[in-house]
């Protein structure tokens, strides 16, 4: 079992994402996923950008992996998705079934990402004939309904599952940091640029409940998964995904890597550096909120 | 015949009254978790659906069933039986969203016409085209988060039909992309066919207001002269940096009787109208309204505008008395 950073769901400045990345050749992860996977107006980075730093972490000995956009809506979203399939130089993520389609055409291996809802192992045998070689289950999938579908799921599938930070729960065309702005979403200025870890929404008691990231809606809570890294291995999941994070994601990586190793206190060292109140009911099959209690008490 | 209107029949009653109101089709699910409405008291047991079926084909319409949720692993064969059931009943097509499920019914019944629901989240032709090449399927509604060029961008580059969302509930988010209600309460349209399900809603009056809460989770308050409406999760008021507002979306309708001519000309071939959860008096009015409207912007839809009567019926139906075009329109995004 080892360790992938997931693609960055934030929008960063330029320097800092190539910074996160330069880090990153360091950092203990096996796989890098690069790419914008939420909304197409963020430009800091083009594909030739997210291409250099590809061949830069390829170089460096990693595994990459180029993730396709969540949400497909205009002609020119699926250009870039063409542009990603044509390259050819990197494995794919495909998030939606356009992409699954093009790069079945191009008779190129992929992983099948979160959102393509595989919930059952006829769909990930459907994925399977088209060249998926790595999935990931929805994030609220349970331990148990994994189990369960990892027990009759393709010969040779890895499976790779979401392990920590905020969950990306919602997409949708309306871009809801705009909307805090009074924006419209065509002359949003940018905004998510001054939220690197999101914009946090709390009830209103104060309690925090979600967090706005554009289009897309994350939990408030991050997904924690550290405490059952040797249950997952068990299981036989072949990698977990780490979120990326704008502040301390190296000590995140190396206490996962801990985990990985053996260590049975490496929440403690996470606790200070979560952007969030640690959440795990979806691995539990509970509300995606709760927090199994027996773990921390 | 471009424009069919597609009405919810969550009851036998309803199903006649959309029948009787001049739907073309009418669309239902099994009482089970089996479809995306999921609701105690809801739905057709086999009987039922029987009944509809006879009901509507003896007057010339049509019956569609949603089998739109994603099957899990270990009940996968309630939903293969459920396939099975509406083949052998007669239903006029399947609409479905996972993709297995699919594979399941083009292998064992060839012959059973498949939608694709909203729920298989397909906003690109390149993703309604999969579904075509790899299930035959014939028909594809859209989430309700494109414009209406981009919508007709997917029409003009599919053999596939393209149905629209017309009326009632709005998701805001891309349905089949939104787990924030299993997030809040374990159970999402995905896995369980609900969102913000009834038995997690609580209301509670106290000194600061009327509260609705689901599973404990604070989404509204109401003052004394608010009127409260079902605490659907994305529409509850939230705070962002200090401000407490409808973060995501106000408790609005969907109501797109303005666009007609537009969908008429770019070769939308059906609208649906949600609300399967409402009762046969709404799809009653509903309906009536829809069919004076399509049929008024097939005779003369350069001429159509919407009569001031429907639109007041309509937002008399709507929840909070209001509507919005959606993503349609572009300046909502």
């Amino acid at each position: 079992m080892n360790l992938s950073l997931g693609p960055l769901l934030y929008y960063w400045s330029r320097e800092d994402t190539f910074a996160f990345y330069e880090a990153a050749t360091d950092w203990p992860v096996a796989r890098v996923y690069l790419g914008e996977t939420v909304c197409s107006r963020r430009h800091v980075l083009r594909l030739p950008d997210w291409l250099e730093l590809a061949e830069k972490l390829a170089a460096a000995g990693k595994d990459v992996v180029l993730s396709t956009q969540t949400l497909i809506e205009s002609e020119s979203d699926l250009k870039v998705l063409r542009k990603i399939v044509r390259d050819g130089r990197f494995l794919v993520e495909a998030n939606e079934w356009g992409a699954v389609r093009l790069l079945s055409e191009a008779k190129a291996p992929f992983v099948a990402g979160p959102t393509l809802n595989v919930y059952n192992p006829e769909t990930l045998d459907v994925l399977a004939s088209l060249g998926a070689r790595r999935w990931l289950p929805p994030v609220e999938v349970s331990r148990t309904a994994l189990a369960a579908l990892m027990a009759h799921a393709p010969a040779a599938m890895e499976t790779e599952v979401f392990a920590y930070g905020k969950l990306p729960l919602a997409y949708s065309a309306r871009c809801f940091t705009a909307r805090h702005y009074n924006l419209p979403k065509d002359d949003c200025q940018f905004r998510c640029l001054d939220h690197p870890d999101g914009l946090p929404l709390a009830t209103r008691e104060g309690k925090p409940f979600l967090t706005i990231n554009g289009i897309q809606t994350q939990s408030a809570g991050v997904y924690n998964l550290i405490d059952e890294v040797a249950s997952m291995r068990d299981m036989g999941i072949d990698c977990l995904r780490l979120s990326p994070q704008s502040r301390h994601m190296e000590r995140v990586v190396r206490a996962f890597d801990a985990a990985l190793a053996g260590e049975t206190n490496a929440m403690a060292s996470l606790v200070k550096v979560m952007p969030g109140p640690s959440v795990d009911g979806y691995w539990h099959g509970r509300a995606g909120l709760e927090q199994d209690a027996a773990q921390h008490a | 015949m471009p424009l069919e209107l597609i009405c919810p029949a969550g009851s036998l009653m309803a199903l006649k009254a959309a029948v009787d109101h001049g739907a073309d089709a009418v669309y239902m699910g099994f009482r089970d978790n089996t479809n995306a409405r999921a609701f105690p008291g809801l739905n057709f047991d086999e009987t039922q659906a029987a009944e509809g079926l006879r009901y509507a084909h003896d007057r010339g319409r049509r019956v569609l069933l949603a089998l739109n949720t994603y099957p899990p692993s270990d009940t996968w064969l309630r939903w293969t039986g459920a396939v099975d059931r509406a083949a052998k009943l007669g239903m006029d097509a399947v609409i479905l969203a996972d993709a297995g499920l699919m594979r399941y019914a083009v292998k064992h019944h060839p012959q059973l016409r498949l939608h694709l629901s909203v729920q298989g989240s397909a906003t690109s032709y390149e993703a309604v085209n999969f579904y075509r090449e790899h299930f035959g399927v014939q028909r594809a509604v859209l989430p309700r988060v494109l414009s209406l060029p981009q919508v007709e961008n997917v029409v003009k580059n599919t053999e596939v039909e393209i149905e629209l969302f017309g009326f009632g509930g709005l998701c805001v988010m891309v349905e089949g992309r939104c787990l924030l209600s299993s997030y809040c309460t374990g159970e999402s349209p995905n896995s369980a066919g609900v969102c913000s399900p009834a038995k997690s809603v609580q209301w509670k009056e106290t000194s600061t207001g009327l509260e609705s809460r689901l599973n404990g989770v604070l989404l509204d308050r109401y003052g004394k002269d608010e009127k409260a409406g079902y605490p659907t999760l994305c529409k509850g008021r939230f705070e962002v940096s200090g401000e407490t507002y409808y973060a995501l979306e106000e408790p609005t309708s969907l109501n797109t009787l303005d666009l007609l001519p537009e969908m008429l000309k770019m070769g939308i071939a059906a609208i649906k109208i949600e609300g399967r959860q409402r009762s046969p008096a709404y799809v009653t009015q509903v309906t009536k309204v829809w069919r004076a409207a399509i049929d008024a912007v097939k005779k003369n839809a350069a001429g159509f505008t919407p009569a001031p009567a429907w639109m007041a019926e309509l937002n008399k139906l709507s929840e909070g008395q209001s509507h919005t075009l959606g993503a349609y329109h572009r300046p909502w995004k």
